[in-house]
């Protein structure tokens, strides 16, 4: 009998008791102290709750992972479900948190959590005249075709005045004057994709027009020579990921350039673009890397970045300071994921393991 | 803790005192928890008979946490789905057999074990490796591990034609469950039984999460499930030494799927409508030293599932899935000489499936031929069997890329020997091949499905003895099993997470399990009057992929304890059981920790005649845990089961 009560008093004891924290963790990485302090969303795998946020303090060089529970450790389910979009506005932080149908606002310096905006299914952010405008994959109210929205908050309130309905399933937004570009992508019927940019006039948050495109559009960014930057996705059949400028005086398509597109950032007259594309005929993703000069419209690069090991490219940004290339791998989508940072050169400076799926880069500055 | 742990003390303390108190004298029949088959070659667990109804379980998923070297995914609740993973090598790897015939799902594979109640089931044996006798369909040898659930038959004592059984359970989660059974003679030769039930459940319970500084409680909602099932069997013996039966089987479900716990989501809009129904046969006859079994079946499954936060261009997702099986088996053995039998099977089985509402999708059709040669020796301390199964499948698609065609030979050899100086010890060995196909989920699933992934091949070793003593003395019987084991399953399908419309199959996995299940029960008499039982199993499994991390949701070490008291028409249940800790990230780190999780469970019953109370009280120290990470299960809830057989 003694056998017994050993056996069953040590399993009685085995679970930890009381509640578990989580705590940030610093990684000294560069000695190199005139980088742009950022945080970092990692987006996390839907269904786990797993989004976090990193910060990277340019001034010591130090990387410190999963910050917002430490700070904010009475938030429930801390950040929440697929972090996908993040930026800066005014001294707020916004996190787009799509499972978790909420905008996250935090302080710009401290991460601490100040209130949230609520929207089903956001997807990404954008400003304008101190509103914060955020896309939705949620039907819009009264919808049946699938038909989407872009939601317009208070800054101050967090809460959403109005919305407009746009294609379906719209992703990235960009701004013009008073126009906003939205990107839809009607992924939720693969069979038929939409193919159009809802023009957005922010005086009367109607939408003015819609431009057609193509298949699947994703990303939508603003240069400084009145174009917009639009990614088409494809269908990963027959219709490869492509990349098409609009002329935002006439809204009109004037070019489109040759080459796949799953992310960009554009930087003075430089596009930085990376390319992880499936195709359903090889069952394989291809990776291309390139740079398309904003002011010729024309590919001046196939590549940008020397000798490294990142199996799949995902976020990117350029430091505005140093012109460093920052580059997110997120290896198999279940691995924490790596940060690198490139010099404008490409040569690669540092790299730090992040949280899972790390998406975005926001420069405080 | 310590409430918990002083009680067991307590509670064991009393057993030893009463263990002092020997009594030599029995009146009382013993009923093992877990029933050994004398002369089992291959490891075998059983549940059966009285041991299965004393246990608090409510369906073959609660029942099936007792065994060794198991893991159970619970997504919670009544209607949530509960699958078994045995040895860490996948759901897909386990075959599910109902009265012999497989129960499968060529769509994804897997047979949710919480829809078999334990209202019909006489019997649940889980093997390792394949049942350990050749004379079975091919079936039988094409699984990495078997689970048997063997329906209640017909039994008629004396001049009785007509008898049943009515029960009724409730309790938490607004459970209502009545059943009916009815069994009548038809003829000497001939009976019938029809068992139903229906099983309603709001599946509403409260759960926690405490985590940094916060503690949530909140209500799990959309887990709801209303549930019929109808069964019909007829059995008949023949005039020579034939028998053979037929049963039909429905089963009608409409449920919530209550989804991950999330921020800003602690309750979902999916929702899931299942309709399954089977015809089953089988025919035995023996002809001297040949004897022939012939099964049949044919099956036909629709699930409906819609998804209310997705609208398409078309309003909110629904998808419409529908399946087909057939199946045809015949199983000849020849006893070449005493110690000698040889056995030939042909299994034949047809899948299709169709459909609606989903885009890209292939409609394939597989054809599955099974042969299998099997061997038996029997020599006087020593049993080796050898079979080698060849498994040729035919795939074809009305649209896009198929699968293709596969074919392969795996061979399993299991060896048995009694040692001479120790009769009542037992040593074993067994090696095993065997593969899986991909499911159509992993083929075609839009865009998930990969035509172009391999079978998974998995390769197990395994080493054991069993010791089962009964003697006359207050100590009447012990029993002690324990393997270890070594797999490799090669070539293992992972889906592979994207970004929102890319998740992919992939044949990427490699994991290695290294193993040891041990068990050990015994049935003491303190007294005349009190019977007792006790069962203790353990777990131990290192199952790391490619990257020498423990692969998800399986723990170190794992365990339950199974204990019985019966005093005149009372009867007593205590279980236990224990899940270390996991990880549900493929890396081993903190942030993808998961507490060991335990559960006690009590139960009492009395009976009267032919009137049967039981209540029961589960989760006693209201302990709140996830076995899927984020589906969170319930803490203390109750049930209450009245029965009366007539």
């Amino acid at each position: 009998m003694r056998k017994w009560i050993f056996v069953l008093l040590v399993i009685s004891a085995c679970r930890k008791s009381g509640s578990d924290n989580s705590s940030s963790q610093v990684t000294h990485v560069t000695d190199n102290t005139n980088q742009t302090s950022f945080y970092l969303l990692n987006e996390g795998n839907m269904g786990l709750n797993q989004t976090s946020l990193d910060y990277f303090n340019g001034g010591k060089g130090d990387y410190h992972l999963n910050i917002y529970g430490e700070i904010n450790p009475t938030i429930v389910k801390e950040l929440g479900d697929v972090g996908n979009d993040m930026k800066i506005y005014g001294n707020k932080l916004y996190a787009v948190i799509t499972g978790s149908d909420r905008v996250e606002v935090m302080d710009k310096h401290t991460a601490k959590h100040l209130g949230e905006i609520s929207v089903r299914s956001g997807r990404y952010l954008s400003f304008y005249n101190g509103k914060a405008y955020i896309s939705s994959f949620a039907a819009a109210s009264g919808s049946t075709d699938g038909s989407g929205f872009v939601a317009e908050a208070d800054t101050s309130t967090f809460q959403v005045l109005r919305t407009v309905t746009v294609g379906r399933q719209p992703e990235e937004m960009a701004i013009a004057g008073s126009k906003m570009y939205v990107a839809n992508s009607g992924g939720y019927t693969t069979s038929n994709y939409d193919h159009t940019l809802s023009v957005i006039d922010l005086n009367t948050f109607t939408v003015s027009k819609t431009i057609d495109v193509a298949v699947n559009l994703h990303h939508v960014k603003a240069d400084g020579y009145g174009n917009i930057y639009v990614s088409s996705r494809g269908n990963y059949t027959n219709r490869p990921s492509k990349l098409y400028i609009v002329n935002t005086n006439t809204d009109a398509v004037t070019d489109s350039l040759n080459l796949g597109v799953s992310n960009l950032a554009i930087q003075g007259d430089s596009a930085y673009i990376m390319s992880v594309e499936w195709s359903n005929n090889t069952g394989s993703n291809t990776i291309t890397y390139g740079i398309v000069n904003v002011k010729t419209k024309s590919i001046v690069s196939n590549g940008f970045i020397q000798n490294q090991a990142i199996t799949t490219p995902y976020g990117i940004a350029i430091d505005p300071v140093t012109r460093d290339i920052l580059i997110t791998d997120v290896k198999d989508y279940l691995l924490p994921g790596t940060l690198y940072c490139f010099d404008k050169t490409g040569a690669k400076k540092w790299s730090v393991t992040t949280g899972n799926i790390p998406s975005q880069i926001t420069f405080i500055q | 803790m310590k409430v918990t742990s002083i009680i067991l003390l307590f509670f064991l303390l009393c057993l030893t005192l009463q263990a002092q108190q020997k009594d030599t004298t029995h009146t009382l029949q013993t009923i093992t928890i877990f029933s050994t088959k004398p002369g089992a070659i291959t490891p075998v667990q059983t549940l059966g008979g009285k041991a299965l109804e004393k246990m608090n379980s409510l369906s073959v998923a609660d029942a099936a946490r007792y065994f060794s070297g198991v893991q159970i995914k619970d997504y919670g609740g009544v209607g949530g789905l509960k699958t078994l993973n045995v040895h860490s090598m996948g759901t897909n790897q386990l075959g599910v057999f109902y009265d012999g015939i497989q129960l499968s799902n060529a769509q994804n594979g897997t047979v949710d074990l919480g829809r078999f109640s334990l209202d019909n089931i006489e019997q649940i044996d889980l093997y390792n490796a394949q049942k350990g006798v050749i004379f079975q369909p091919a079936k039988g040898f094409a699984s990495a591990a078997s689970i048997y659930l063997q329906s209640k038959r017909p039994v008629f004592h004396d001049a009785e034609t007509l008898h049943g059984k009515a029960g009724f359970k409730t309790g938490s989660f607004g459970l209502i469950n009545p059943s009916l059974r009815i069994e009548q003679k038809l003829s000497a030769r001939m009976a019938a039984v029809v068992s139903s039930e229906w099983t309603h459940a709001d599946g509403q319970y409260k759960f926690r999460y405490r985590y940094n500084d916060y503690d949530t409680t909140a209500v799990r909602k959309n887990g709801d499930i209303d549930a019929w099932r109808v069964e019909a069997a007829i059995y008949g013996n023949g005039k020579d030494s034939s028998n053979w039966h037929v049963q039909g089987y429905y089963y009608n479900s409409a449920r919530g799927l209550p989804g991950p716990v999330v921020k800003g989501h602690f309750e979902n809009g999916q929702r899931q409508w299942d309709r399954n129904a089977f015809i089953q046969g089988a025919y035995n006859q023996t002809f001297g030293k040949y004897s022939l079994q012939l099964n049949a079946k044919y099956m036909l499954d629709n699930v409906r599932y819609l998804d209310t936060a997705i609208v398409t261009a078309t309003g909110p997702l629904m998808n419409r899935f529908h399946q087909h099986e057939y199946y045809l088996s015949a199983a000849n053995q020849y006893r070449i000489k005493d110690w000698w039998d040889l056995a030939l099977s042909a299994d034949f089985q047809l899948n299709q499936m169709t459909a609606v509402n989903l885009d890209h999708f292939s409609i394939p059709t597989r054809i599955t031929t099974l042969l299998a040669a099997a061997t038996q020796l029997h020599l006087h301390r020593v049993d080796i069997q050898g079979s080698l199964l060849a498994s040729i499948i035919n795939e074809s698609t009305k649209l896009y890329t198929s699968g293709g065609n596969r074919r392969a030979y795996t061979p399993t050899i299991i060896a048995s020997w009694q040692p001479a100086a120790m009769p009542a010890l037992r040593l074993r060995a067994f090696y095993k091949e065997i593969f899986r196909l991909p499911t159509f989920n992993d083929l075609y699933y839009t865009t998930t499905g990969n035509p172009t992934l391999k079978p998974e091949y998995s390769r197990q070793y395994d080493l054991g003895a069993s010791y089962t003593k009964t003697s006359d003395g207050w100590w009447q019987y012990v029993a002690i099993q324990a393997d270890a084991y070594y797999s490799r399953v090669t070539d293992k399908i992972v889906a592979v997470p994207g970004k929102l419309f890319r998740w992919q199959m992939q044949n990427i996995g490699l994991v290695n399990i290294y193993g040891i299940d041990a068990g050990v029960q015994t049935s003491p008499r303190f007294f005349k009057e009190v019977g007792t039982n006790f069962s203790l199993k353990y777990t131990y499994q290192k199952a790391t992929d490619n990257n020498d991390q423990q692969i998800v949701y399986v723990p170190l070490h794992s365990g339950s304890v199974t204990t019985n008291l019966s005093w005149k028409a009372w009867d007593l249940n205590y279980n236990f059981v224990y899940v270390g800790a996991r990880y549900y990230g493929s890396v081993n780190i903190p942030e993808y920790y998961i507490a060991p999780w335990y559960t006690h469970d009590l139960s009492l019953s009395w009976h009267i005649s032919q009137l049967k109370l039981t209540g029961e009280i589960n989760n006693i120290f209201n302990q709140y845990y996830d076995v899927i990470y984020n589906y969170p299960m319930p803490g203390r809830y109750y049930r209450m089961t009245a029965s009366v057989n007539f």
